[in-house]
Order: C-alpha cells, then sequence, then structure tokens
C-alpha cells in the first residue's frame, strides 16, 4: 500500500490549469486594456482571498485585520519608490519583508486571543494602522499621496506598457499565491495544516504544535497580502488611509471565500469569478448591487455552509487541486486467502 | 489638575454611551457566543427609523419615538434570530460573523437607498446643550448625565432579569451548557430569539441617543460597532456591569489620550484596548470559561 495523493481526475485539471495559465499570459495580445485591468484587479482578489483562505480555511485564524497588511505593503512601496528610489517591482519584494516582519509583533499582541477575540483584535490592530500611517505626512499623512509619475513610468519595461508589465505581476502574484499554498499543502506541514482545521485538539494530541505552525502561517499571510497590497497600489497609484486599511478588503475577502468554499483551493476561484460576475452585472444597480451581495453571502452560508465550490465537490467528489492523503492498497497487501484487494481493506 | 478631573468626566460620559451601544452586543455574545457583526448598523438603522417615525408620526421629540420603536426593534431582533441566526449557530465562529456580515452590508446599502447618503441628526432640543454644574469646578452635559443614568438603569434591569426572573434563568442556562438546558425543557430556539430581541430593544436605545449626540450616515455602523466590541471584550465575557465599565475605560483612554493631541482620541482608545488584552486576555470580569 501506499499514500497517493493525485488522482486520474487531478491530473487532468492540473494539464488544464496549465493550458489555462499559458492562454492567460498571451492575453496581453488579444483582450483589450479594459479586460487587461479587470484580469489585473480578479487576480489580486483571488491572491488575497487564497491567503485569507490558508489563514482562516486551515488554520482557523479568522482575521478581519489582513488590511493592516495590504495597507503596509501599499504604503512600503509608496516609500521605497519615494523616498529610497527603487525599482518599482523590487519594491514588491520590500513590501513583502516588511509585511513578513511587522508581522511578528502583531502576532504578539493577537495570538493571545482566541476566536472572536482573535478577529476582534485583528480588526482593531488594523484601525490602529489606519491611525499611525494617517499621522506620517512624508507619506500624506489622512489626505493621502500619489505616486509620482516617474515612478509609475518606470514600470514600463522595454517594449511592454505599464498596464502589460502589471498584468503580468499580478497574474505571477495569483499563481505564487495558489501554488504556494499547494505545495504547503502537500508538505508535513500542510498535513498539519489540514489536521488542525479538521479538528485542533486531535491534532494536538497527535503531536502537532499547533501554536507555531498557525504562527508561520500568520506570519507568512502578512508578508504575502502585504506583497499583494503593494501591487494593487501600484496599479491605483493612489494610496490614503482611508482606502488602504478598509475593512471592506476583509468584506470582499470574506465574501468570495465564503462563497466559494472555505478550506479549499479552489473554492476562492470559483468565488472570485461569482464575485466579478455579478459586479459586471449589477454595477449598474448602484448600491442594489452590494445588497445582493450580502443576500449572496447570506443565502450561501446558510444553504451550502461549504460554498458552491465545496458543496460541489462533495457530492461530485471533485478534487482538482488535491491536498488529501488516501490510502492505496495493491495486489501485494493481501494476505495469503484473500482473492481481492476489497478484502483486504476489511481486514 | 482641575483640566484631567474634566477629562475623565468627560470620559466617563462618553463611556456610558459606548456601553450602551455595547449592553445588546454583551448579551448575545455572552449567551450564545454570536459575534453580530451588523450590531453597530442596527444602532444606525435604529436612529434613521427615529427619525422617519418622528417625521412620520409629527411627534415633538425623538425619545418619544421610543415607544414605536422600543417595540418594533424587539420584534425585528425575535424575528431575525428565529429565521437566519438561529441557523448559524454552532461550534464555528465564522459562521454567524460571515453571515453577520452579509446582514451589515444589505443594512447599511439599504439605509443608503432608503435615506440617501447625507448625514442626519435627531435634534434633541434645549436638552443637548443643557448644563449642570457638578461639585469642584466642573460642568457636564445634562444629556450626557441623562445618558449615563439610562445606561445605568437599562443594564440594572437586564441583570435584574437575568438573576431573578424564569427567563433569566433560561437565558443563563442555555448559555452555560445548550443541550442540557434543552433537554431540561428550555425552548432554546425561542430563549435566543427572545435575548436577541431584547438585545436589539437595547439598540433601540442606543439608536436613539447616540442620533441626538453626534450626527450619522448609512456607513456610521462600523465605526460605533468597534467600540461596542471593545467595551464588550475589555469588561469580560458574560459580565453586563463589566460591559458597562470596559465602555467607561474605553471613553476615558480616549478623552484623555485627546488632551494630549486631538488626533490622538481613537487610537489612544484602540491602544488602550490591545494593552488591557495582553495583560488580561478574557477582559476584566471574565463569568466563564470560553
Amino acid at each position: 500500500m501506499k499514500v497517493v495523493q493525485s488522482s486520474r481526475q487531478s491530473r487532468v485539471a492540473g494539464v488544464a490549469f496549465l493550458l489555462l495559465v499559458l492562454v492567460l499570459l498571451t492575453a496581453p495580445m488579444w483582450a483589450s486594456r479594459g479586460h487587461i485591468s479587470l484580469l489585473i484587479e480578479f487576480f489580486y482578489f483571488l491572491a488575497l482571498a487564497e491567503i485569507w483562505n490558508l489563514l482562516a480555511g486551515f488554520a482557523g485564524i479568522v482575521s478581519l485585520g489582513q488590511q493592516a497588511f495590504l495597507g503596509l505593503g501599499g504604503y512600503a512601496l509608496f516609500f521605497v519608490t519615494m523616498h529610497w528610489q527603487w525599482n518599482p517591482v523590487l519594491s514588491l519584494i520590500f513590501a513583502a519583508v516588511a509585511g513578513g516582519v511587522i508581522a511578528i509583533p502583531v502576532t504578539l499582541v493577537v495570538f493571545r486571543l482566541h476566536g472572536a477575540y482573535l478577529a476582534i483584535g485583528t480588526w482593531v490592530v488594523a484601525e490602529v494602522f489606519k491611525l499611525v500611517f494617517s499621522d506620517i505626512n512624508s507619506l500624506g499623512a489622512g489626505s493621502g499621496i500619489s505616486l509620482p509619475s516617474s515612478v509609475a513610468h518606470a514600470v514600463n519595461f522595454g517594449s511592454f506598457s505599464r498596464n502589460t508589465v502589471l498584468y503580468c505581476i499580478a497574474l505571477a502574484v495569483a499563481l505564487l499565491s495558489i501554488l504556494c499554498a499547494y505545495a504547503l499543502l502537500r508538505s508535513q506541514v500542510g498535513l498539519e495544516l489540514s489536521a488542525i482545521r479538521d479538528d485542533e485538539k486531535a491534532a494536538r494530541s497527535a503531536g502537532v504544535n499547533s501554536f507555531r505552525i498557525k504562527l508561520l502561517v500568520f506570519i507568512a499571510a502578512g508578508a504575502a497580502t502585504a506583497m499583494t497590497g503593494a501591487l494593487i497600489y501600484l496599479s491605483k497609484l493612489r494610496i490614503s488611509p482611508g482606502s488602504a486599511f478598509d475593512i471592506n478588503w476583509t468584506s470582499y475577502i470574506i465574501f468570495i471565500v465564503v462563497i466559494g468554499g472555505l478550506g479549499t483551493l479552489e473554492g476562492p476561484m470559483v468565488g472570485a469569478i461569482v464575485y466579478f460576475v455579478l459586479r459586471q452585472y449589477l454595477s449598474d444597480l448602484g448600491s442594489w448591487y452590494l445588497i445582493v451581495l450580502g443576500a449572496v453571502a447570506v443565502a450561501v452560508m446558510l444553504k451550502m455552509p461549504s460554498g458552491i465550490w465545496g458543496t460541489l465537490a462533495k457530492r461530485y467528489s471533485l478534487s482538482l487541486f488535491p491536498t488529501q492523503r488516501r490510502l492505496v492498497f495493491s495486489e501485494e497487501d493481501l494476505l495469503p486467502g484473500q482473492q481481492t484487494v476489497d478484502a483486504a481493506l476489511t481486514r | 489638575m482641575s483640566g484631567w478631573m474634566d477629562s475623565i468626566l468627560q470620559g466617563l460620559l462618553l463611556g456610558a454611551i459606548y456601553g450602551l451601544f455595547a449592553t445588546g452586543l454583551s448579551l448575545v455574545f455572552g449567551v450564545m457566543r454570536l459575534v453580530n457583526v451588523a450590531h453597530g448598523d442596527l444602532i444606525v438603522l435604529s436612529a434613521f427609523l427615529a427619525l422617519w417615525i418622528e417625521k412620520a408620526l409629527g411627534l415633538p421629540s425623538p425619545f418619544l419615538t421610543l415607544i414605536v420603536l422600543l417595540p418594533l426593534m424587539f420584534l425585528v431582533g425575535y424575528v431575525l434570530q428565529r429565521t437566519i441566526l438561529n441557523k448559524a449557530l454552532g461550534e464555528d465562529i465564522l459562521r454567524p460573523v460571515l453571515i453577520t456580515f452579509g446582514l451589515s452590508v444589505i443594512v447599511q446599502n439599504g439605509l443608503l437607498e432608503a435615506f440617501s447618503a447625507n448625514p442626519q441628526k435627531l435634534i434633541g432640543g434645549r436638552l443637548e446643550t443643557a448644563s449642570v454644574h457638578l461639585p469642584g469646578g466642573l460642568m457636564a452635559g445634562a444629556f450626557p448625565l441623562l445618558t449615563l443614568a439610562v445606561s445605568v438603569a437599562v443594564i440594572g434591569l437586564m441583570q435584574w432579569t437575568l438573576y431573578r426572573t424564569a427567563l433569566g434563568r433560561a437565558l443563563r442556562a442555555t448559555s452555560d451548557d445548550r443541550q442540557t438546558a434543552a433537554m431540561m425543557g428550555v425552548k432554546t430556539p425561542h430563549v435566543f430569539a427572545l435575548a436577541t430581541g431584547i438585545a436589539l430593544a437595547t439598540v433601540a436605545l442606543a439608536g436613539v441617543f447616540t442620533g441626538v449626540r453626534a450626527s450619522f450616515d448609512a456607513f456610521s455602523g462600523p465605526d460605533w460597532l468597534i467600540f461596542a466590541f471593545e467595551a464588550v471584550i475589555i469588561g469580560g465575557l458574560g459580565s453586563l456591569w463589566g460591559t458597562l465599565a470596559g465602555g467607561i475605560t474605553l471613553g476615558i483612554a480616549q478623552t484623555v489620550g485627546a488632551r494630549f493631541s486631538p488626533a490622538w482620541q481613537l487610537l489612544s482608545g484602540h491602544l488602550a484596548f490591545l494593552v488591557i488584552l495582553v495583560l488580561l486576555p478574557r477582559g476584566f470580569f471574565p463569568r466563564r470559561v470560553d
């Protein structure tokens, strides 16, 4: 017998995913500018959702304060490009490092709390960040600051336009978030995370150091969210504390993850598609669009608590990015006298 | 010296209104462990409803709207809990958070559609600017003092309900152990719905008092919600007087911080919250094991 992670279904899905990525890579050649901008937004929301899903769905840390890192990443970008004249693309790396480093003192406060207290604690931390950045005059204080055009143009790479370069970065960030999460979940740490997701006490009794893992996941999530935040504000070109540290970032991320399916890698992808489709078709309705979004979230949580993907996956045994480990028996496991492998299972 | 005393007094009075916001949240959090993210938006909803009722019925004072608003919000809470929130309860804290997040967005945007984005205010008349002389040369606003009195009265009433009535016993039992309470004959869906109804009645009060005190608009909810949460958490889960104490602590932290710089008011409140939470993760007066 052996432990197997992939299946035929997942191998087919893997190939399909690769093809999809190749198609997306060529998009700047055939898609309109508007569509490219939409895709950039789609990619960064997807990245944010995958990170939050890892945090809440696997590590069990419900954070209502990821916007703290998002804004931090954005400001890190503005600081490093304006005051140190770094290349904007390299600044994304700086933002990731800044996010990870700042996450450490945040964990000292936040990890003393649990459950709902932790959720509110993270929100308060984000508010503190907002108020602190509103006071920093060199970064625009309360009214915000715009990226100088020299920096905005520094994103151009040879003959590729700014939009194209941003698109490639956004695609890279989204892919990184999905693939890193996938790699993590298929590793030993991932096994421990899945155990924590299913039942933390049982996992701890089996020897999983859940505190240390949650700490690592939180710091990694902080770094990844900060990097995504830097990308977001590189594309928006203007940052202010009110927008960068807005709780609404978390609202949208939560909607995407919940509607898609918490605790699965494919869920946020489905959720992001649903969110953007709703936005395209309902945005003319103004605030009714948000009312519908809220109603959809409530309805999905009541009727399909595992989300759209989660419910479909359970129903039809789908797993495109399998993170489960399955035990597969073979002929060698048969005891003398047993005819079939099925019999081996009932030993 | 009197400058500091004055700040502390103002902080106390500010804290009274935070305590009033937080009472309903504390009840719902304490009895059901339900994190109601829509709580702040429901306070704003009450304030808008008070405005509408006042105009519709031609009432001379917003406080009179409470005659209609209190039972109305109680009913809203009862129905909300019975139809939607009861299904959200369980071990997982995420489901109620997500459902109430959805509700919060619906309420905020519904209010925006119904009442437009203009900030509104309830007019309390002369009461708003009247002041009272206190010993030591301090002055306090009559309206904030009234708010303090109402907060204390409401919490006293709720404590009495919880500890001296059969309903209160049922609430406490369900909060301690839902399954056993159900086995003892407590109709838990009904009890939960009553708790939410009572909580929303206090929200109606909070809405009217806050609406008179400050202006509000469709999106003011989350700002108030965060103060309510901070008050409940600082005070400790399960303790209503603790919630008031938490609110007052928050209020004092804010006003004392404001003495150094007006921009620091909110920040000092949040920092005080984080510091207290690091030192006492379960708040001042935690009453039950979480």
